[in-house]
């Protein structure tokens, strides 16, 4: 009798010592996932490379003229609109708009500028290949700033002549109404380029010199813009350091399956991978057209822009070598997969954005979640997804693990 | 007796309930490490037909008609995802004759997600004694990748694909 109690409270022990033991123990990564967690780690995001085509990319005399011009309004054409209109800095840089608004309405969504140094392509069509060159995009773009670039360098010699020349060289003096005359940009407005061309090729050499560097200096500023920690990063440290207690006081249960089938079978790495939750390409995945709009055929159309874009890497006004310029010499220019693609974006701080894709075509991670659901065909081209097989609260789960990636205020 | 017989029972009955409920709570835990790294592939793969662990992968191969064995090596190794590196491609005879002033081109792709390769990668340099410089290659995610060569040399063409096994 006696001898059967001990029995059984020695198995009990056992058995409640081999529960406990495991469960304060076991890890529910495997091997492979953490490795996959630990290069969408923040801590896996190298130090910034310098941008060889920008010689003044880390020069912070040129990134605090940068940032002036980013938030001056007098560099459009109605005096209404400055880079910061739509890259506003209390909403990470973008504005919660579907399409932005500038001095008229565009047709693509306003994209974050966090980490954007760290990518070869910038728009959502990759129709600029440096931050400085994207810069000078929307300076002239019609219903964004609306201006043009002697408009511009006559404001930068009226307001900045001297933090401009201690930076770059001696500014030409622009005063002459005939010789550079408002407007007057290489665009598609009439006035203005028939202005242009009418410039001798040396205003027009002197006055892009001076329009590039702007670009240059305001990249300089947006270089500054990195992403910050978030709740997800300080989770995969202490799985790193194989803490799953600490782990757990991190995340929620929910939060900690989200990721799981974020890692696994939704699929989600294939395009959003490295530390900034991005590949820095451009996919279809089958986002309706935006009823109204032009048709936008994505990349297709973006990489012959940037193959003959008067500042990309290999131009005149680029600092870099030929050899530095890998990315736009064996850029994939045509092909059936960039019809209708567009750049997969970085999930870093995705939840504070809405509305979400190139024309902020869903306003809920809902619905976005949906969208991946139930992969709809393409307008045009093909999408690249597959139906994914996840119920209500996996799909909430994913939701709630994307919550995650907010930078930690 | 009676009552002795009584606690073996509630003692089995106790620790055999025990194990069941750790094996249900902890499986889905424990089940995944438990597993071969195959089982976890095909769970987790795509659905293909092709398990990834039976695709040759090596980096010596004989073209599809016999004409070449080609070579190559990564100047990045290990290959990191969304990196772009260069290769060298090593092209011999059959018989083990270095192949120069060869005409190359590259192509490639992800077998399983039907798209090609994210950039458009070039033989930039013919380097001599066979050796070829291949620049602009970039895998931007994991998975099974292809890289084919189509080669021709001295009025003979031939075509070889390489398999590359990506983490992650």
């Amino acid at each position: 009798m006696k001898k059967n109690f001990v029995l059984a409270g020695i198995l009990l022990a056992l058995s409640a010592g081999i529960l406990l033991g495991c469960s304060s123990q076991a890890s529910p990564w495997s091997e492979a996932e953490v490795g996959l967690m630990r290069s969408l780690w923040i801590g896996s995001l190298p130090e910034l490379p310098p941008d060889p085509s920008n010689q003044y990319g880390d020069d912070p005399r040129a990134a605090a003229l940068g940032e002036k011009i980013f938030f001056d309004t007098r560099f459009s054409v109605n005096g209404e609109v400055a880079c910061g209109t739509c890259h506003l800095p209390e909403k990470d840089f973008q504005d919660g708009l579907p399409l932005a608004q500038g001095v008229g309405a565009t047709d693509r969504r306003t994209m974050p500028i966090a980490g954007t140094a760290y990518s070869p392509w910038l728009f959502w069509d990759g129709r600029k290949d440096s931050q400085w060159s994207q810069a000078l995009g929307p300076l002239e773009s019609p219903v964004e700033h609306g201006g043009t670039r002697t408009q511009y360098v006559k404001l930068i010699q009226a307001h900045y002549k001297d933090e401009y020349e201690a930076l770059f060289n001696e500014l030409p003096d622009f005063s002459d109404e005939s010789r550079f005359p408002v407007p007057a940009a290489p665009v598609s407005d009439a006035l203005a380029l028939s202005n242009w061309e009418a410039m001798s090729a040396e205003d027009r050499e002197a006055v892009t010199l001076v329009y590039a560097n702007m670009g240059k200096a305001i990249a300089a500023f947006e270089r500054t813009i990195l992403p910050n920690e978030s709740r997800f990063d300080l989770y995969v440290e202490a799985v790193l350091a194989n803490d799953i207690s600490a782990a757990r006081d991190i995340f929620t249960p929910d939060e900690e399956a989200g990721l799981k089938l974020f890692l696994n079978d939704a699929n989600c790495t294939r395009c959003h991978n490295g530390p900034l939750l991005t590949d820095n390409d451009f996919h279809n995945t089958g986002v309706p057209a935006v009823a109204g709009l032009p048709e936008d055929t994505g990349r297709a159309r973006g990489a012959q822009q940037v193959l003959t874009d008067e500042f990309n890497c290999l131009s005149q006004y680029s600092d870099a070598s030929p050899e530095d310029c890998n990315e736009l010499r064996f850029m994939l220019a045509e092909g059936e997969e960039l019809e209708r693609a567009f750049k997969t974006p970085s999930l870093r701080d995705v939840a504070e954005r809405a509305p979400f894709m190139h024309a902020g075509q869903f306003w809920t991670l809902e619905e976005v979640l949906n969208h991946y659901h139930f992969a709809p065909a393409a307008p045009g081209g093909h999408s690249e997804l597959e139906m994914l097989h996840l119920n209500r609260s996996q799909q909430a789960q994913i939701i709630a693990f994307l919550k995650t990636l907010s930078a930690i205020q | 007796m009676n009552s002795q017989n009584k606690t073996i029972i509630v003692t089995a009955v106790v620790t055999a309930a025990l194990v069941l409920v750790g094996l249900f709570v902890l499986m889905p835990i424990l089940g995944p490490s438990l597993m071969h790294p195959i089982m976890v592939e095909q769970m987790h793969g795509s659905g293909s037909s092709v398990s990834t662990s039976d695709l040759n992968t090596d980096t010596t191969r004989t073209t599809n008609n016999g004409a070449f064995v080609i070579s190559f090596k990564s100047q990045l190794d290990p290959i990191a995802i969304g990196s772009m590196h260069s290769w060298i491609l090593h092209v011999e005879t059959a018989d083990g004759q270095p192949v120069e002033g060869a005409t190359i081109s590259v192509g490639g792709g992800m077998p399983e997600h039907g798209h090609g390769l994210p950039t458009s990668p070039q033989v930039t340099q013919d380097m001599g004694d066979g050796d070829y410089l291949v620049e602009g290659l970039r895998f931007q995610m994991g998975g099974w990748w292809e890289v084919k060569f189509n080669i021709s040399a001295d009025g003979v063409e031939d075509n070889v694909t390489f398999n590359i096994i990506l983490g992650g």
